[in-house]
């Protein structure tokens, strides 16, 4: 059910996914900064990314390490005022960053789409689910009507949604909040697009509901050898999900890695403080957990040096005076941005220093004001 | 095997605060009647943390609010050392939740938008006229202190001006001013990131043991009930399903739900192979419980029983009750794990 999504005179041509070549995305030095009345926020600061076709590349960070604001920067979904923007978005033959809105309408929803966090904002409350999913196919596949709701129909069952002509019909508040979460990615599928974002798809989510979520994707995903960057806080949700995992922090990816290599060579501290805070079944009832104290850095002024620095456990003069670069280890595809990466849990570097410290486990929040 | 009358005043046992018998709560859905919370019957025990967890729609939300009473039982009781709160008088109840506060989900709308978080954190104090206007900003500060909030940076400030872990810090000072011997916490670190979730955990460690409190934890997700609580309950479908100790729920569950609760749980390890399928389906409708036990719709283990005759609660171990029929095997060793994870 690919369409070409031609149009007008000036339909932009995308190739079919077989002809593709990799990768099928590529950012590089995107920077995106909001001017406000504080300053400005550098939310996503010099990030450069690659994804294959059919692959998946988890990115994780707190809130506020600018990970929303960088898929919506590749979606080219930013307000049209009081942004800074840079860099390059070259995606399957194109580069977005160049593109008129006209132009980028023929690529959301056909080519690219977004599965966002909260389903009950993103769904139109007062329009039926079914015209939600039709719309995009009567656009950009020139059904007519009958034909768009029929694929809708096999869309939604394809979701897992019970009894879909019935369904069809429903509103988005007669639906539980997974059910409306399949509805977002029937919607976001629909068109069958190259890539897919899901910005913290499962967040608000029972695990139960989380975990149907996320296969679905996954099934999905094969099924139709899409791409998909998946956004969230959780590494639990990656670990298993992800081919590659970009870990961000403050505007910018601090950490590079196949999702193997990341998790059993952990180079960056900030990726292994963020393992460490998940609670772990396994863990004895009352275990304490191991807490990253403090807070991402106001990104109107972020700290001179490794912005990880004020709260790393292992940090050194160094890491206070100079940026470290995003380079590589041994293989060339881990990247790290740490001036004393840790080797087997143990950072690397003075050894002086380091026989006393510990991740700190109490929390000591300054009652600062926090960005907007 | 719910015990019909109350077993705490025996002398023999841990001490019990609060004790929660053949608890119902319904609520009106047009002309029909949905049972939220179903003869429900457990027991906090002085110093504890009793874990409640369930999917969304289980009824463990309203349960926690049945037990401050915000929603009143339509049948049942709810003692609080040794007090029904369902006899109270207005009057009586409110002097009542003093001994027992709440802290809910969503920390930002839980605080009032235009009001300086001094005064938010001062208002217990100020309900019940205790002490000096000098003496409750020393309360106040001192709170503040205690969970982790510059009293001078932040007093007069208001809650948009803080982040979600903060403003349930703030919410957390709040609830502990008017002294409290219980707190509920529902659901109080399911909207907040992984990094900030485990300092929100560790703060309620730590004032648990500073206050001396008794806590009942509500969450979702088992990990989290699990390291926080001493006891752990599992909800489903207004029922309660499991209740035992946190490491026995986790090294022998005896209920298939709790299995494939746990099963769901994202573990931060690529090499991690789950030994059960994680759960299918949703949870079906209150209106319309399925016949028998509520979870056999879903349950990968239901046979012709279980449909036909409820399963009640009983012990299957010391402290160790479940609801079915088919309890999953005698407490097992744990298989391979050590091995599995390289």
């Amino acid at each position: 059910m690919i369409g070409s999504g031609r149009r007008s005179a000036d339909a932009l041509h995308f190739p079919d996914v077989a002809e593709l070549a990799d990768p099928l995305l590529e950012v590089k030095d995107l920077v995106t900064s909001f001017r406000t009345t504080r300053g400005t926020v550098h939310a996503v600061d010099g990030v450069s990314l690659t994804v294959d076709r059919g692959r998946t590349l988890g990115v994780v960070g707190e809130s506020g390490s600018g990970k929303t604001v960088l898929s919506r920067s590749i979606m080219g979904l930013l307000p049209a005022r009081d942004v800074v923007r840079g860099g390059t978005v070259h995606f399957a033959g194109h580069e977005l960053t160049a593109m008129e809105p006209a132009q980028l309408r023929q690529v959301w929803g056909a080519q690219m789409s977004m599965i966002f966090q909260d389903p009950m904002t993103a769904l139109n409350p007062v329009v039926r689910i079914g015209r939600q999913i039709t719309e995009s196919l009567r656009l950009h596949l020139q059904m007519d009507r009958k034909e768009a709701t029929a694929t809708a129909v096999e869309l939604l069952r394809s979701v897992g949604i019970p009894s879909p002509e019935e369904r069809i019909r429903w509103y988005p508040f007669q639906l539980s909040g997974g059910m409306r979460q399949r509805v977002m990615i029937a919607i976001a599928l629909a068109c069958a697009p190259r890539l897919v974002l899901a910005d913290e798809p499962t967040t608000g989510l029972d695990v139960t509901v989380q975990a149907q979520i996320l296969d679905l994707l996954a099934a999905m995903q094969q099924e139709r050898h899409m791409a998909v960057i998946l956004v969230t806080h959780d590494l639990g949700v990656v670990a298993k999900r992800a081919d590659d995992i970009a870990v961000m922090y403050a505007g910018r990816i601090v950490e590079r890695a196949p999702t193997r290599t990341l998790f059993a060579h952990t180079r960056m501290p900030y990726t292994r403080a963020l393992m460490d805070s998940i609670p772990r079944l396994a863990d004895p009832s009352g275990t304490r957990l191991k807490a990253i104290g403090g807070r991402p850095p106001d990104l109107i002024h972020p700290p001179k040096g490794c912005r990880f620095a004020p709260r790393c456990p292992y940090v050194q003069a160094k890491c206070r005076e100079a940026d470290p670069p995003l380079r590589t280890a041994g293989s060339g595809d881990h990247l790290f941005a740490c001036w004393f990466p840790l080797v087997d849990g143990v950072p690397t570097g003075t050894a002086a220093d380091q026989a006393a410290v510990s991740i700190t486990s109490t929390p000591s929040t300054p009652a600062e004001v926090p960005a907007p | 095997m719910t015990p019909p009358t109350p077993e705490h005043a025996s002398g023999a046992g841990p001490e019990v605060m609060l004790q929660v018998e053949r608890l119902v709560v319904e609520f009106r859905s047009g002309k029909r009647r949905v049972q939220a919370v179903s003869d429900v019957s457990f027991e906090v025990r002085t110093g504890e943390t009793l874990g409640l967890v369930g999917e969304s729609g289980c009824g463990k939300t309203t349960t926690g609010r049945a037990l401050v009473q915000i929603q009143p039982a339509t049948s049942g009781t709810v003692r609080f050392e040794g007090q029904d709160l369902g006899r109270l008088s207005g009057r009586e109840l409110r002097r009542a939740r003093t001994r027992i506060q709440m802290i809910f989900q969503d920390p930002i709308s839980s605080l009032n938008p235009r009001r300086r978080i001094r005064d938010i954190v001062a208002e217990p104090l100020a309900i019940w006229g205790t002490g000096s206007a000098s003496e409750r900003a020393q309360q106040v500060r001192s709170m503040l202190e205690s969970v982790g909030i510059d009293p001078d940076a932040a007093g007069d400030r208001r809650p948009q001006e803080f982040s979600g872990g903060q403003c349930q810090r703030i919410s957390i000072a709040r609830a502990l001013m008017a002294k409290p011997r219980l707190l509920i916490c529902d659901e109080p670190v399911s909207a907040l990131d992984v990094s900030v979730q485990a300092q929100i955990l560790n703060l309620l460690a730590d004032l648990k043991a500073e206050f001396g409190l008794t806590m009942v934890f509500i969450a979702h997700d088992l990990a989290v009930v699990k390291n926080v609580s001493d006891r752990v309950a599992v909800m489903y479908l207004g029922k309660l399903v499991e209740l035992a100790e946190s490491d026995a729920l986790y090294h022998s569950p005896a209920h298939p739900y709790t299995q494939a609760l746990m099963a769901s749980i994202p573990e931060p390890d690529p090499e991690h192979v789950s030994e059960h399928e994680p759960l299918t389906g949703e949870l079906p409708s209150p209106l319309d419980p399925p016949s028998g036990c509520r979870f056999r719709t879903r349950c990968p283990y239901a046979q012709d029983r279980c449909a036909s005759e409820e399963p009640l609660l009983r012990e299957v171990a010391p402290g160790h009750q479940v609801a079915c029929h088919f309890p999953l095997g005698r407490p097992v060793p744990v298989p391979e794990r050590a091995a599995a994870t390289v």
